[in-house]
């Protein structure tokens, strides 16, 4: 700190604390990984549990190795991710599309309500044969699947955040003789941007679930095929590097999302 | 024309699903240029609707409203809404939220702006033009919202209890504050309370309205010294005198 000299002896210690705090933090998360990775090892090395079983760190380090090796891991890889973030880019814009009509038209959220209500309570995966039988066995079908589970939360929440501004400020917007397009743009839409972020957030889940719940249903290449499979031909070392995988791009996923967040709402 | 503002055998019917209510039933009054007017009144009884009618937010079931003596039905430039509460927009900067008003009406006139920078540093909000309302007190937030109420150069101010959530100390402050800038630029007030303190320490004249369907049911002519502040008026020898006729004038109406 080049500011030392400005504060007091109990602010340097202050930041100090919340310093070691912070390190303490990420260390224990690193710890408790490393831990848990060094556990399931041994315990697999000494016959505690049974690898074929329940597999071992050491034997998913050599699936995804050899899966790199083969040059599929890519491909998997890069089907699921292209599924999972054409199915988050269409629900978001579609949903929050849908939202801004629902928020424009009384009468139209009125009617919609409840097609909403019983779209949202419906288990998606119910409609799994009816979307192969219209999309066939493809990523079509799969992008379906990820549109359909993250659409309705999309307007159900973005419509809940437009609905949500407060009277007082369209009453502001009214008396200065603004259109309704003008409330939209300069009030409701910047209003719900904190709101935006967070279904953001909901959504790169939901639209993992989407995909991969989609390969379960339909698929010859991808992450959720390749669990499929595995647990299909009794190869749990596959299932386990390909959960290891899902959790890796999950949380970049997540992280790319949260960056946006940062830079959205700068100040 | 001195008359800014007449309100002509105004009436309003609300229609609920439990049956019609008459707000407002035949309200006459005028304001002249300069004049500010106070509108006290018990609660519910449709004050803020008089003043929805004038900004052009809900046309009256019956009546006219006329400004500068044409007949107004629309929200215009000629009036400034000032509401309850700031109504800042918290993402954007004090200097945005004032050209706000200016955004909507597609008004590109340079001067507009100038005006509001002047209004900034006159009113000791400059240098926290590019600050979020966040970062300020409740009273400097009144007073930014009140720089931009005045960003079309309105010529008439509607002030729907605009100190009510305020705590005690700032709202009197606060109250001295937007009186002066009113004051200092010439422009005419209508202000909607139920603080009858209030409507004396500032009104020329306080129009007394009674419960639904509301009436106007005496209009006085305060005879206090007007070169003085809000504040300085509150300690007057007629103030408690005037204190005492309204309140009673509202209560017995309340029975």
């Amino acid at each position: 700190m080049k500011t030392n000299e400005k504060f007091s002896r109990e602010h340097i210690l202050y930041m100090r604390r919340k310093k070691l705090n912070g390190l303490f933090i990420a260390a224990m998360r690193l710890i408790i990984l490393a831990a848990l990775f060094a556990g399931w090892e041994i315990a697999a090395k000494t016959g505690a549990i049974d690898p074929f079983l329940m597999s071992s760190p050491s034997r998913i380090a050599k699936t995804i190795k050899n899966l790199i090796i083969s040059g599929n891991l890519w491909t998997h890889i890069g089907v699921t991710l292209t599924e999972t973030v054409a199915g988050f880019l269409i629900a978001t814009a579609a949903g929050t599309l849908i939202a801004i009509l629902l928020w424009w038209s009384e009468n139209l959220r009125k009617i919609a309500e409840p097609y909403i209500i019983v779209l949202n309570s419906l288990p998606k995966i119910a409609l799994g044969p009816i979307i192969i039988v219209w999309f066939g066995s493809g990523a079509k079908s799969i992008i379906f699947m990820a549109v359909i589970i993250t659409l309705i939360v999309t307007i159900i929440s973005m419509q809940n955040a437009f609905l949500s501004c407060d009277n007082g400020k369209i009453m502001l917007m009214r008396s200065l003789g603004a259109s309704k397009l003008q409330i939209l743009t300069k009030l409701i839409l910047p209003y719900s941007v904190p709101s935006f972020i967070s279904c953001l957030k909901i959504n790169v889940g939901m639209a993992w679930i989407g995909s991969i719940m989609g390969e379960y249903l339909t698929s010859r290449q991808g992450i959720g095929y390749l669990i499929v499979y595995g647990g299909q031909v009794f190869k749990l070392d596959l299932v386990m590097a390909s959960t290891v995988i899902l959790c890796v791009l999950a949380g970049a996923m997540y992280a790319l999302v949260a960056l946006v967040e940062k830079i959205a709402t700068r100040r | 024309m001195n008359e800014i503002l007449k309100l002509d055998k105004i009436s309003l019917v609300y229609h609920t699903e439990n049956g019609e209510i008459s707000a407002l039933d035949n309200v006459s009054f005028s304001v002249r240029r300069g004049e500010f007017v106070a509108i006290i009144g018990p609660s519910g009884c449709g004050k803020t609707s008089i003043l929805s009618i004038v900004a052009g937010l809900i046309k009256p079931s019956g009546g006219k409203v006329y400004i500068n003596g044409k007949e107004n039905e629309k929200p215009s430039e000629n009036i400034g809404y000032m509401l309850q509460k700031d109504e800042l927009f918290p993402w954007r900067t004090i200097e945005k939220n004032a050209f706000l008003p200016l955004e909507i009406k597609r008004i590109k006139d340079p001067s507009y702006k100038e005006k509001l920078y002047a209004l900034f540093k006159k009113y000791g909000l400059r240098e926290f033009r590019k600050s979020y309302p966040s970062q300020l007190s409740g009273g400097m937030r009144q007073r930014a919202a009140l720089i931009r109420t005045l960003a079309s150069s309105p010529d008439l101010l509607l002030l729907d209890e605009p100190f009510s959530a305020l705590d005690y100390q700032t709202r009197i402050s606060v109250c001295n504050d937007v009186y002066d800038i009113i004051k200092k630029e010439n422009k005419t007030a209508i202000l909607v309370t139920h603080d009858i303190s209030e409507a004396i320490s500032t009104a020329d004249r306080i129009l007394v309205m009674s419960k639904r369907p509301s009436k106007v049911i005496n209009v006085h002519d305060i005879d206090t010294d007007k070169t003085l502040s809000p504040l300085k008026r509150r300690e007057s020898t007629n103030f408690s005198a005037w204190f005492e006729r309204l309140w009673r004038e509202l209560n017995y109406e309340n029975k």
